[in-house]
């Protein structure tokens, strides 16, 4: 089989971090190939090299024979490489015809081919069951429809070499595994793709050949039907990590709920009789695939968005009304979707970030005036209890990794005491490590009595965590099963709209 | 080439990156004198002695800091939280007429009056600014638009009721407002100069602005609203009530400098009293990075150029414009230099 990519011992450092180290790495004709790491191995890094993002301190980029000018995307995407990457780099107010045209349209034309790209757009979208609107602006997209609106650029401008960073990061496991089969249908056809991930599931299911990057180095590479997934979780952590496991114990009292709520946005209906009941000592998981009310869902829990009709109640007291500050008044804790969007300010300190919900609260502001030494103490507190590596009080928090922002996340809700949680996709983009620290987190908020709901489109996740789940599907909410009833089946079902028959059947 | 973020903005380079900033301005300007035909070094130096060469040079650059200050301090508050409040000149013309107009005829003893016309003076700037931070915050206008041509409305209105309600009878013909009672003149800081104590005054307003945006909840939910917005919101930080308050203690300083102004120096309101302060504070809260401390020493600098070139112009001949030639340029090389402290180049 002919190479048309290699990388030939590649080596990058910022500052004192070797974020590569020596890497070498080919791939064949026609062949997946995913690059398994845990975040911080180098792999964005060394994706970033052979795309020309970033110029490598040593080594060479060959793509189908031809050496790359390095620090050139422009080459990269002339020679057929085409990056997805994980944090979008679409424009929010343009279509989405718009950003797929966008850099691939020479300056001198007059006028713009749109009808002939929306054309061309449609083929494509068609051909890889990838739906998209080609008018429909950017920003009114959810995550998912934004990914693949990301995808669809890159196939636009013909890539023979697709890179696609954590692609199923925002993806639900029946779209992921819908995307991976159409990846596979592309191989047919000649394209030769990489992809990075920390999942495991997901490379032993969709990859060729699976190469492991740890520390900048590249540890090992194996045929991936030779491989188990014990042994590239090993080989990825370079110890054996386990998520812990949900004992059953006596769910109390109901603590949230909510009775056939409504939530409009733009004149849109966004959430519809949408009914549910948190109690406490429970984990009720919401599963979906992206774009179906997630996102409304976690706003009328955070105090962003309010029910047109129906109602809402947190320990008998009617809700819907109030705001973020009302909502943690009334014992809610809110760990939001996007934790750069909307959970931290990253040009603050983590002590700042740690009471930025409370700053009015007594115990940390005193005649308006900011109670420093209290907050840094109890910053202190959480990054210990909580264990938050690598920082100090003072250190901003964008510096630390994502594993342990969201810890700091957890750690401000947590230790208010909620009576009720939002963990909203908490794990997204983890790695393994902190995954299982965050789902020990939550088991042990849920033993302690908290009341939590969880949205996730992991289904492991779900299943290993929720008491009881329903499926989001179209702003609605399925009847909840218990988890026990959740097999794979099941909830894809459930995920597809599908459980008004279920519910006869059972 | 690229530029990449630093992870860690060091201190030297905080400080450093007004001072190159100054000096690229510098040298720019020098090419202007240079083609005017004098040696640059000598019309540098002409100015530096017009402005710190003598005890009587040093109080005019003082005076000339003092209103420089607290507009410098106006736009640092603003732009911190993203308020892109370009209105400092309107602002502090509403704190001088309104001062004048009520300092007239108060009929109280001069330690009441005087605090209560600079307070006069901050309620007529903050009301200024809190129209377009309305219309920001209801229907998404851009602040830049409306607070920019308000300026030219007001120094037309200023104009408006100095030749008319609030004409002096006693300026012989010259278009001045009447001026505030000898009561509430503010007292000389050096005697038989111009200086006055309102730059005790700017430089407690300085310090007073730090301890504000450093220590209280309010400066701390400004920073948050002001970097992240969608975070703070999360928070539960109302975003509406953060521009407000911030426009509020905005357009209150820009006021306060027209009325110290009116109070300490001129008397009466002429639409001829400020050299662009308004614009100038944007400036000098850039060379100061917005930090509070920063803006007294820019501002220190600006006055400096305003005065000194003033100086230079007469030994010279080089037009005394270059000295708003010399500010401008500092605020384009600033925000050069900032670029480079928060990001390092790559090749």
């Amino acid at each position: 089989m002919t190479k048309v990519l290699e990388l030939h011992n590649i080596t990058k450092r910022f500052g004192a971090l070797t974020a590569n180290d020596d890497v070498t790495l080919t791939l064949d004709q026609g062949e997946i190939l995913a690059l398994l790491g845990e975040n911080g191995a180098g792999k964005t890094t060394l994706m970033n090299i052979l795309f020309g993002h970033y110029a490598a301190d040593e080594g060479t980029v060959r793509v189908f024979g031809q050496d790359l000018p390095p620090g050139l995307p422009r080459a990269a995407i002339a020679a057929g490489v085409g990056m997805v990457h994980q944090h979008f780099t679409l424009a929010g107010n343009l279509t989405v015809l718009e950003n797929v045209m966008l850099g691939s349209e020479p300056l001198t034309r007059l006028k713009s081919a749109r009808g002939e790209a929306k054309r061309k757009l449609m083929a494509i979208a068609d051909r890889f069951g990838l739906p998209v609107k080609p008018e429909a602006k950017i920003s009114s997209l959810s995550v998912g429809e934004r990914q693949r609106v990301e995808i669809l650029k890159a196939l636009y401008r013909d890539a023979r070499v697709l890179i696609l960073d954590e692609p199923t990061a925002v993806l639900a496991r029946p779209e992921a595994m819908r995307l991976f089969e159409t990846l596979r249908d592309m191989t047919k056809e000649g394209l030769s793709l990489i992809f990075i991930s920390h999942k495991l599931h997901e490379v032993m299911a969709a990859s060729d050949r699976v190469a492991v990057l740890r520390g900048g180095k590249m540890v090992a590479e194996r045929r991936t039907r030779e491989t188990t997934p014990g042994e590239l979780a090993e080989l990825m952590v370079g110890r054996k990590v386990e998520r812990p496991v949900r004992h059953d114990h006596q769910i109390g009292a109901p603590v949230l709920v909510a009775d056939k709520v409504r939530v409009e946005d733009g004149g849109e209906t966004r959430l519809d009789d949408v009914s549910f009941t948190v109690h406490a000592g429970e984990i009720l998981g919401i599963v979906g695939v992206s774009g179906n009310g997630q996102a409304a869902l976690g706003a009328l829990l955070s105090g962003l968005a309010h029910p047109a009709s129906g109602t809402l109640t947190l320990a008998d007291q009617d809700v819907g009304h109030l705001g973020p500050r009302g909502m943690i008044r009334a014992g809610a804790g809110r760990v939001p979707e996007d934790r750069h969007a909307e959970g931290v300010v990253g040009e603050l300190s983590l002590w700042e970030n740690a009471v930025l919900e409370r700053l009015r609260t007594p115990e940390f502001s005193r005649r308006g005036f900011v109670r420093q030494g209290a907050a840094k103490a109890y910053t202190n507190d959480l990054i210990k209890r909580f264990d938050i590596r690598g920082a100090a009080p003072d250190t901003r928090i964008r510096l630390l990794s994502g594993g342990n922002m969201q810890k700091l996340i957890l750690g401000r809700v947590l230790s208010n005491g909620p009576r009720f949680v939002l963990a909203n996709q908490p794990t997204r983009g983890l790695d393994e490590g902190a995954i299982a620290a965050v789902h020990a987190e939550l088991l042990a908020a849920r033993a302690e009595g908290a009341a939590i709901l969880l949205i996730s489109e992991e289904l492991e996740e779900a299943v290993a965590l929720s008491d009881r789940i329903q499926a989001i599907v179209k702003g609605r909410l399925s009847e909840p099963i218990s988890a026990d009833e959740a097999d794979p089946q099941r909830l894809g079902l459930m995920m597809a709209g599908v459980w008004t028959e279920d519910d006869h059947a059972a | 080439m690229r530029l990449e973020r630093r992870a860690h903005v060091p201190l030297h380079l905080v400080i450093l990156a007004p001072l190159a900033a100054v000096f690229a301005a510098l040298l720019l300007a020098a090419g202007l004198i240079a083609a005017a035909e004098v040696n640059p070094l000598t019309a540098y130096g002409e100015m530096l002695r017009g402005a710190l060469g003598s005890r009587l040079s040093i109080t005019e650059m003082l005076t000339r800091a003092t209103p420089l200050i607290f507009t410098g301090l106006a736009a640092a508050v603003a732009f911190r939280a993203r308020l892109w409040n370009i209105g400092g000149e309107g602002q502090f013309f509403v704190g001088a007429l309104v001062t004048a107009w009520i300092g007239h005829s108060l009929g109280v003893p001069g330690w009441i009056g005087v605090p209560l016309l600079m307070l006069a003076g901050m309620a007529a700037g903050a009301a200024l600014l809190a129209g377009p931070a309305f219309l920001r915050l209801r229907f998404g206008v851009d602040e830049v638009v409306t607070t920019l041509l308000l300026n030219f409305i007001v120094i037309l209105f200023v104009g408006l009721m100095i030749e008319g309600p609030l004409r002096d009878p006693l300026a012989f013909g010259w278009p001045s407002s009447v001026p505030v009672d000898g009561d509430f003149r503010l007292p000389d800081l050096v005697p038989r100069t111009r200086l006055h104590i309102g730059l005790l005054f700017a430089i407690a307003a300085a310090g007073a602005v730090w301890l504000v945006l450093a220590r209280t909840v309010f400066g701390a939910e400004t920073r948050a609203a002001g970097l992240n917005a969608s975070a703070a919101a999360f928070a539960g930080i109302s975003l509406p009530r953060t521009i407000m308050g911030v426009a509020l203690l905005s357009g209150a300083l820009a006021g306060l400098a027209g009325s110290v102004e009116v109070m300490g120096v001129t008397a009466g309101v002429t639409t001829t009293m400020s050299p662009g302060f308004g614009y100038a504070g944007i400036v000098v809260a850039m060379l100061a990075a917005l930090h509070p401390a920063g803006v007294v020493a820019a501002a220190v600098f600006v006055a400096t150029v305003f005065v000194g070139a003033d100086a230079m112009s007469r030994a010279t001949g080089v037009p005394s414009f270059i000295a708003d030639v010399i500010v401008a340029l500092c605020l384009l090389t600033m925000l050069v230099a900032l670029l480079f402290t928060t990001y390092r180049v790559r090749r």
